[in-house]
């Protein structure tokens, strides 16, 4: 803003740059606006109706929200989505900056080695991943009860994605493997990134490496470490198809997600009005935690 | 004893190398599991002692994979006259692997074609409405994908794409994320250069495709391999916008395999199989790309 006004631009400089603009923003535009903002407008006017198949919408007021926190199924998604974030947030961002801190200093070919393994679980896809993942928590034929039982640590087999118990940890232990990826590509560049100059100038006069990376390397890497926050939490939020392909939800609703149970209003019970009132309750969520994040960030 | 400092330095390197190392192998495992499972016999899987290395390697689960169910190789509707050229019949599981390509790579044209206008106007021209446009993307973006699923799957109904290959490509070129990066490429241009061009007489679209497309296509690289595999995992989507079997994606028809012989796990690696090892093998060798992609699209989170 402030160098437009330094340099004033005619008026017919201002609409030839607005209809340039605009030209090549058009196509993008079109999509943007089709397939994002009017899906998202639509999302929150829907949620104030009564909205199935086939059937005209009918004006519900709030009723889809009053409902919502007295449904005690949704209130068990909220809670077991808030234990995968909350579990998750911090053991993605911890593992992936140790894992990062570690091999990026190492000799070129071992450290985009060690990064490619580490993303490979991303890039197999949740559906091959989930499915063989299905196969090694079998309870009769995975590889999970027999290494258990034959090392002794387990004393019969355990029936891991069938048992309230365990359900919920299995899910997030797969959910690990599948997102430590790009934080470890981010936070490695990161590092790379890091003023060479004043990590020697503190070796010089004496500092230990574990001052010199917290006092020096950590400060620099801090904007990183902010967008990981930022993805890992919408990713942990999103955490659905291994939910749909292990345990839909269950047993008794012990792995139930938001977005779980927001798939399971709309497409299976064809409560779109109330699908949307979870949609934008999370969507709520998200952007109150994203904000947070970054006001705590930009306090430090 | 007189190199005590060193060592103690060197012996963390060296334990947090193994630590990894060791850490590498069990993320690698799964992928190991699923190659090697969908060459196993029937009897190898269902051990309950399991065979960490196949002895006996057999193509049996890819025959049962390729033997299920079958649809035409391809489909071309000439409008209005309701007539349809259909390809001879293949196994379904190759229909399925030419719906994902196409859709992929379709997707990935769109993206990069309209992200790259865009990306160039909203870094390089002072219109007015672009703080707007602008302030509309960074929020759009920090918004759940999935929760706009049920409004859009209503709106391919009405616009009588539902159930084709366009309801999920469509969606994936409106995401925003291809001009947010494509902008963080385009600052970069010299505004000299654009000038130069100018005064020698190039219009709008010269300049554009001259002086600043060149400068941006190691961009453009980094979000085409960036589209191309986002889009072929985009499990979601595809599960709620197509239905028939001739219509499926792979990783979609895999979790339908999945749901329909939950027991047959070499038929379900061997799926797997099928639908992991192409984007993989694209994955190793655009690597470099796809690493830049995810940095830049960081730079200023």
């Amino acid at each position: 803003m402030a160098a437009e006004k330094k340099n004033p631009m005619s008026k017919a400089l201002v609409r030839r740059e607005t209809i340039a603009g605009y030209a090549f923003m058009l196509p993008s535009l079109v999509f943007f606006l089709g397939f994002v903002i009017y899906p998202m407008v639509q999302c929150v006017i829907t949620s104030f109706f009564d909205a199935t198949m086939n059937r005209e919408d009918i004006f519900i007021g709030l009723a889809n929200y009053t409902e919502l926190f007295q449904d005690t199924v949704f209130l068990g998604a909220l809670r077991n989505t808030a234990v995968i974030v909350i579990v998750s947030v911090p053991v993605v961002c911890i593992f992936s900056l140790w894992v990062s801190s570690v091999i990026y200093d190492l000799k070129g070919a071992a450290c985009s080695a060690f990064r490619c393994i580490f993303y490979l679980p991303v890039v197999t896809g949740s559906v091959a991943v989930t499915v063989v993942w299905k196969w090694m928590f079998n309870n009769y034929y995975g590889i999970f009860n027999y290494v258990g039982t034959s090392t002794g640590l387990l004393k019969q087999n355990i029936n891991w994605l069938g048992d309230e118990r365990y359900a919920l940890g299995c899910i997030i232990l797969i959910l690990l493997t599948t997102s430590v990826g790009q934080p470890i590509v981010l936070y490695v560049s990161a590092l790379n990134n890091v003023d060479q100059s004043l990590v020697e100038a503190a070796e010089v006069d004496g500092a230990t490496k574990f001052q010199c990376f917290w006092k020096i390397k950590w400060p620099q890497i801090m904007p990183t470490t902010l967008y990981i926050l930022v993805i890992t939490t919408i990713n942990s939020f999103q955490c659905f198809a291994l939910i749909q392909l292990l345990t839909s939800g269950g047993p008794n609703h012990s792995t139930d997600t938001i977005m779980y149970y927001i798939y399971y209003n709309a497409f299976k019970l064809y409560r779109y009005g109330y699908g949307n009132a979870m949609g934008v309750v999370l969507a709520v969520i998200i952007a109150v935690l994203s904000a947070v994040q970054f006001k705590l960030a930009e306090r430090d | 004893m007189k190199h005590k400092r060193f060592n103690r330095s060197t012996c963390y390197k060296i334990l947090s190398v193994a630590v990894i190392t060791i850490l590498a192998v069990l993320f690698a495992f799964p992928l190991y599991w699923i190659i090697t499972g969908s060459f196993k016999t029937s009897a190898a899987i269902n051990a309950t002692t399991p065979q960490w290395w196949p002895e006996e390697w057999v193509l049996a689960n890819y025959q049962k994979l390729f033997s299920r169910q079958y649809a035409p190789l391809w489909e071309i509707h000439i409008p209005f006259t309701g007539f349809t050229f259909a390809g001879p019949d293949v196994p379904a599981a190759i229909r399925w692997l030419l719906n994902t390509v196409f859709m992929a790579v379709a997707a990935m044209l769109f993206t990069c074609i309209t992200s790259a206008m865009a990306g160039y106007a909203l870094a390089k021209k002072r219109f007015l409405g672009r703080t707007l446009v602008f302030s509309l993307i960074v929020c759009a973006m920090a918004l759940p994908k999935q929760v706009i699923l049920i409004p859009l799957l209503r709106e391919m109904a009405s616009l009588e794409l539902y159930n084709t290959i366009w309801a999920v490509i469509f969606p994936i070129v409106g995401w925003p994320f291809g001009v947010f990066l494509m902008k963080q490429f385009s600052e970069g241009i010299p505004g000299e250069m654009m000038e130069a061009a100018k005064i020698d007489g190039a219009g709008e679209w010269k300049t554009f495709y001259t002086i600043a497309l060149p400068l941006i296509k190691p961009g453009i690289g980094a979000l085409a391999i960036f589209t191309f595999i986002n889009s072929w995992n985009d499990y979601f989507m595809q599960l709620i916008m197509l239905t028939s079997t001739k219509n499926l994606t792979i990783p979609l028809g895999i979790a339908k395999l999945q749901a329909e012989n939950a027991m047959d796990f070499g038929l379900i690696m061997a799926g797997a199989s099928l639908a992991a090892i192409p984007i993989i093998i694209i994955f190793l060798i655009f690597q470099k790309y796809f690493t830049k992609g995810i940095t830049m699209g960081a730079v200023k989170g």
